[in-house]
């Protein structure tokens, strides 16, 4: 257990984290130069095309330190996004250490310092590591005062490297080793191992990713899940090397995976503790804290007859990513779907696209809500994220929404253009400071609701792709809210109605039953889409009836092609959804959403 | 097989013109030099129905241009069908011609052979217009076929016209129905324009060299149309169809329309059972080949489901005044509402327990029966 160390990297995005990870990788001879890719360790389509790592990925490398010692070295590559800060801190639990990575040229960010504060409460050893040195721009003394003063760092001691030209890589081994704690733990006692994250193989069932504390895991034991005592018979234990790689033992201080031909998804809990079922440990691990998500939405399949697809796929989906939270929820517009909860809207844009590329879902999102709270006239608080649960308007007695500090970079020049955008977004208090020649930071007070739609797209366009924008949440502040109900033929569409603040009520709407009018094809009948707050019409669009499609001919031989004609359209009409009479497509409810494109 | 629940007709596909019309989608070739081994192949096909098929009481000559068939070929087949079949006392037995091939002699041949109803091709009155078709007759000529065709004693008349034809004008329209209402066909099918796909008329359309009415324009041409014929006395008894008396409708044609069996023969004819739907090959030479190698020439053969049949009902039914028995749409919840839903739109009414179409409705008839699909 000596020659184990188990370290994460973490650092603020981009700085280089997944590029560090691969210089380890190719170091340890893990991988041949015909196999090799940049950010080898972000495996999912997603992340490729994105070029940012969305999941936490582990692989043991082996390591040779220059007096010879051999080491088995744990690293885990975490993303650096704010929204997948669920996957960092599930990575920290299984680590004595990290590489606290700061760009020599961006120096420390938003993420690097809430990254820190996960580890220091971890209690783990911090090793910072400033990056790409070899970049023109990089300034590493002004980076090394940053972790000083910063950071509270000692930036004497912090290694110098350049993942991207293997400078300093040596450095990086020889700190790990050097610097991170081997783990502790008794291999002689009852196994506990903690689950921090996991995945579905429909050939193999659930494969565990756990970090063994203490006693050992062989291929035949007898497993216990202790949160519900579901028992199995371990098939396969291993470590991640790129590829699973099957060893006769996990020990403790290890990490690695268990399989154990689990196909009742449920009985894995990230953050469970895995224990022997004849020889059970009487300390379960400590787990990991609820997430909290902050933005809401909810998941309808589009074809109603797709519902129970869809429930396997979210759960299977929730092994892979612990982050996401859902409930079943209901429609009658959409029929059975889930309320689900995310971490923040890239998040929430990462679960759709997985669902839809992985396991092959046709999903309909609605439009994305925060939490908003009522205080209502018995005195009760209540909580809100669903306007399907919106209180009954005479029963509140005032309304409050989530706000955040908005910090917003940008060079100098777009300045006005971003302060604009934060005022029309209901931005309150704007102060900015200069934090280098040329660029400015931005601070706002700002409703959260008024970024989880298309605020970072609008602000790329603003700032011709220059602007960042990163945010802590401050708190509930008073808003004045209303429930925007949309109509079509007089019809509520549930799955279209919004908790929304009154002053934004009406572009709302209109840009609703704008969108609405393009997508909804003409019926035979006229159709009438409206925006209502309480009983008033605050928007509305007509799409006029075709008058004619009758062709003029239907003889012997046109009546079959008529009749397939109709059953294709009969089917494309499945696929539609009822509203009264109208049909909607699905097209229609993801328009609604779609950001506007000036 | 058992018997056929109503008499069926018998169609005959001649798949012969003089050329090609600019509009047309009909399976046809302007080569005759298959003509007699066609005419042969025919009588070998109807060969194959002898057993299944017995008696018809209608006979109808279509095509391509029946006309274009020589006498004497005519007179076999004719005569070569009544041999293998039996036709009802008072058949009704039509075929179709164009203006150009009707003489004084031709008309009265076929009034010999017992042909009873002749359906003309006219189109149009306007010369430019008839050219931009691709037809091969004059108006002049068109009319003097009309003529001829009285003279020789047909009483059974229909005159094919078409709408929204290009640069047609509402008016243009309505002088040319005049004319030939000086006539006085007992039947006019009325037929708008109808774009198919790979014909030279779509490809200038689409090339923008002709422009085609739009929708306001095609519905007050259709309204209008349905509107002067009325008022002249004729009902207005299929989308495209009028007749001067309702014993002067194309009883083949409602055959189609009220689902009831008919037997197809012919390159690319049709044919139904009530249950079963099957159409030959459109092509002459494999129509022969198949039929001398002692093999039905079919190109597909389908067995209809109670719900395609039932979506059949409703998409021919809602073509005819007489639209369908309110069970066909009302059975189901959904069905029910969608019928409240529809009259109220003033599409479809309920008359003496059928649900007919409104004039609002016919020009939607081609969806109107998806309102009624669960
Ligand atoms: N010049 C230079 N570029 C680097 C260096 N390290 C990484 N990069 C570049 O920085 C970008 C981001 O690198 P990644 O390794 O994907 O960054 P990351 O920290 O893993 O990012 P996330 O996982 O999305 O948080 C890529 O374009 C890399 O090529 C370096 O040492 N020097
Ligand atoms: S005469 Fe009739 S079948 Fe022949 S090409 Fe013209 S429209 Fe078509
Ligand atoms: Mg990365």
């Amino acid at each position: 257990m000596k020659h184990i160390r188990n370290f994460s990297i973490i650092a603020h995005i981009d700085h280089g984290k997944s590029t560090l990870a691969d210089r380890l990788i190719q170091a340890a001879g893990l991988v041949d130069a015909r196999e090799f890719r940049d950010q080898i360790l972000d495996t999912l389509d997603l992340e490729r095309e994105r070029g940012i790592t969305i999941k936490s990925n582990t692989v043991t490398l082996p390591y040779t330190a220059p007096d010879g010692r051999r080491y088995a070295l744990n690293l885990i590559d975490t993303p650096g996004h704010v929204d997948f800060s669920y996957e960092v801190s599930r990575a920290l639990a299984s680590c004595e250490g990290v590489l606290l990575l700061v760009d020599a040229s961006q120096g420390v960010e938003a993420q690097t310092l809430a990254n820190l504060y996960a580890a220091m409460e971890h209690d783990l050893v911090v090793v910072p590591v400033i990056n790409k040195i070899d970049l023109p721009s990089a300034d590493v003394d002004r980076v090394k005062e940053e972790i000083e003063n910063e950071l509270a760092l000692d930036a004497d001691h912090a290694v110098l490297c350049s993942a991207k030209e293997g400078i300093g890589i040596d450095d990086v081994f020889q700190a790990v080793v050097e610097r991170i704690p081997p783990p502790r733990g008794d291999s002689e006692a009852p196994l506990a191992a903690l689950v921090f994250d996991a995945q579905y193989d429909s050939f193999r069932g659930a494969v565990v990713a756990c970090r063994v504390f203490d006693g050992r895991i062989r291929t035949g034991d007898r497993i216990r899940m202790l949160s519900n005592g579901a028992v199995y018979k371990v098939e396969e234990v291993g470590v991640f090397r790129l590829k699973r790689e099957p060893r006769p033992v996990l020990e403790a201080g290890e990490v690695g995976y268990i399989i154990a031909g689990i196909k009742t998804v449920s009985d894995v809990r990230i953050g469970d503790t895995i224990t022997l079922d004849d020889r059970p440990t009487a300390r379960p691990l400590p787990g990991f804290r609820a997430v909290k998500p902050v933005v809401f939405s909810s998941i309808y399949p589009v074809s109603s007859d797709d519902y129970a697809s869809l429930q396997d796929a979210l759960e299977k989906y929730k092994l892979n990513d612990a982050a996401l939270v859902y409930q079943k929820d209901s429609s009658a517009a959409l029929g059975q779907g889930f309320r689900c909860g995310f971490l923040g809207l890239l998040h929430l844009e990462i679960v759709q696209e997985r669902l839809e590329r992985e396991y092959d879902q046709s999903i309909i999102m609605t439009i994305p809500s925060v939490q908003y709270r009522f205080t209502l006239e018995s005195g009760e608080t209540v909580t809100v994220e669903n306007p399907q649960y919106y209180p009954d308007p005479a029963s509140i007695k005032a309304t409050e929404e989530p706000y955040i500090r908005a910090s917003i970079l940008c060079p100098e020049r777009f300045m006005g253009a971003v302060m604009k955008l934060c005022t029309e977004r209901r931005g309150e208090n704007p102060r900015f400071s200069v934090p280098g020649p040329g660029r400015v930071e931005i601070v706002f007070d700002m409703p959260l609701a008024e970024v989880i739609y298309d605020f970072y797209d609008r602000l790329k366009t603003v700032t011709q792709g220059y602007g960042s924008f990163d945010y802590e949440m401050i708190g509930y502040r008073p808003s004045d809210l209303v429930k925007l109900d949309i109509l079509v033929n007089g019809e509520k569409v549930d799955a279209l109605s919004l908790i929304v603040h009154r002053d934004r009520a009406r572009p709302w709407a209109v840009q609703v039953c704008d969108r609405l009018k393009e997508e909804i094809p003409r019926h035979q009948f006229k159709i009438a889409i409206q925006g209502a707050v309480g009983g008033k019409i605050i928007a509305r669009s007509t799409i006029s009836p075709f008058r004619k499609d009758v062709t003029a001919k239907c003889y012997g031989g046109d009546i079959t092609r008529k009749r397939k004609l109709l059953e294709k359209q009969k089917k494309g009409k499945k696929r539609m959804k009822m509203v009264g009479s109208v049909s909607i497509p699905q097209s229609a409810f993801v328009a609604v959403l779609k950001t506007d494109k000036e | 097989m058992g018997r056929l629940p109503k008499e069926p007709g018998l169609y005959v596909h001649v798949p012969f013109c003089r050329g090609k019309c600019a509009y047309c989608g009909f399976y046809s070739v302007s080569d005759w030099r298959a003509m007699s081994a066609w005419g042969e192949a025919l009588l070998r096909e109807a060969d194959l129905y002898r057993d299944r098929f017995h008696r018809f009481d209608t006979l109808y000559v279509g095509g391509g241009t029946p006309s274009v068939l020589p006498l004497e070929d005519l007179r076999k087949i004719l005569s070569g069908l009544r041999e293998r079949f039996s036709f009802a006392e008072d058949a009704e037995v039509t075929l179709e011609v164009n203006p150009e091939d009707v003489t004084r002699d031709s008309a009265f041949f076929w009034r010999e052979e017992g042909i009873s109803r002749v359906s003309v091709g006219v189109q149009a009155l306007d010369d430019a217009c008839l050219k931009t078709l691709g037809r091969r007759h004059t108006s002049r000529r068109a009319l003097e076929a009309l003529e001829t065709l009285r003279r020789a004693g047909f009483a059974n008349l229909s005159v094919d016209l078409m709408w929204g034809l290009p640069d047609q004008s509402l008016s243009g329209w309505l002088e040319t129905l005049g004319a030939i209402l000086a006539y006085s066909p007992e039947h006019c099918s009325c037929y708008e324009l109808t774009l198919e796909e790979g014909t030279p008329l779509t490809a200038m359309v689409k090339a923008g060299r002709l422009q085609l009415p739009d929708e306001e324009t095609a519905c007050e041409f259709f309204e209008r149309t349905s509107d002067f014929l009325k008022s002249r006395g004729y009902i207005h008894y299929e989308i495209s169809n009028f007749a001067r008396s309702e014993a002067l409708v194309s009883r083949h044609n409602m055959k189609y329309w009220r689902h009831g069996p008919y037997l197809g023969l012919g390159p690319a004819a049709h044919s139904f059972d009530g249950r079963r739907r099957w159409a030959n090959v459109s092509s002459v030479r494999e129509y022969g080949q198949n039929l001398s190698d002692g093999r039905a020439p079919l190109d597909f053969l389908e067995e209809l489901t109670p719900g395609q049949l039932r979506l059949e009902t409703l998409l021919l039914g809602f073509r005819m005044h007489e639209g369908v028995p309110v069970a066909a749409v009302g059975q189901e919840e959904t069905p029910n509402a969608a019928l409240s839903r529809a009259v109220a739109e003033g599409l479809l009414e309920l008359r003496d327990g059928t649900v007919v179409p409104t004039r609002k409705g016919w020009l939607v008839a081609d969806s109107l029966p998806l309102l009624f699909s669960p």
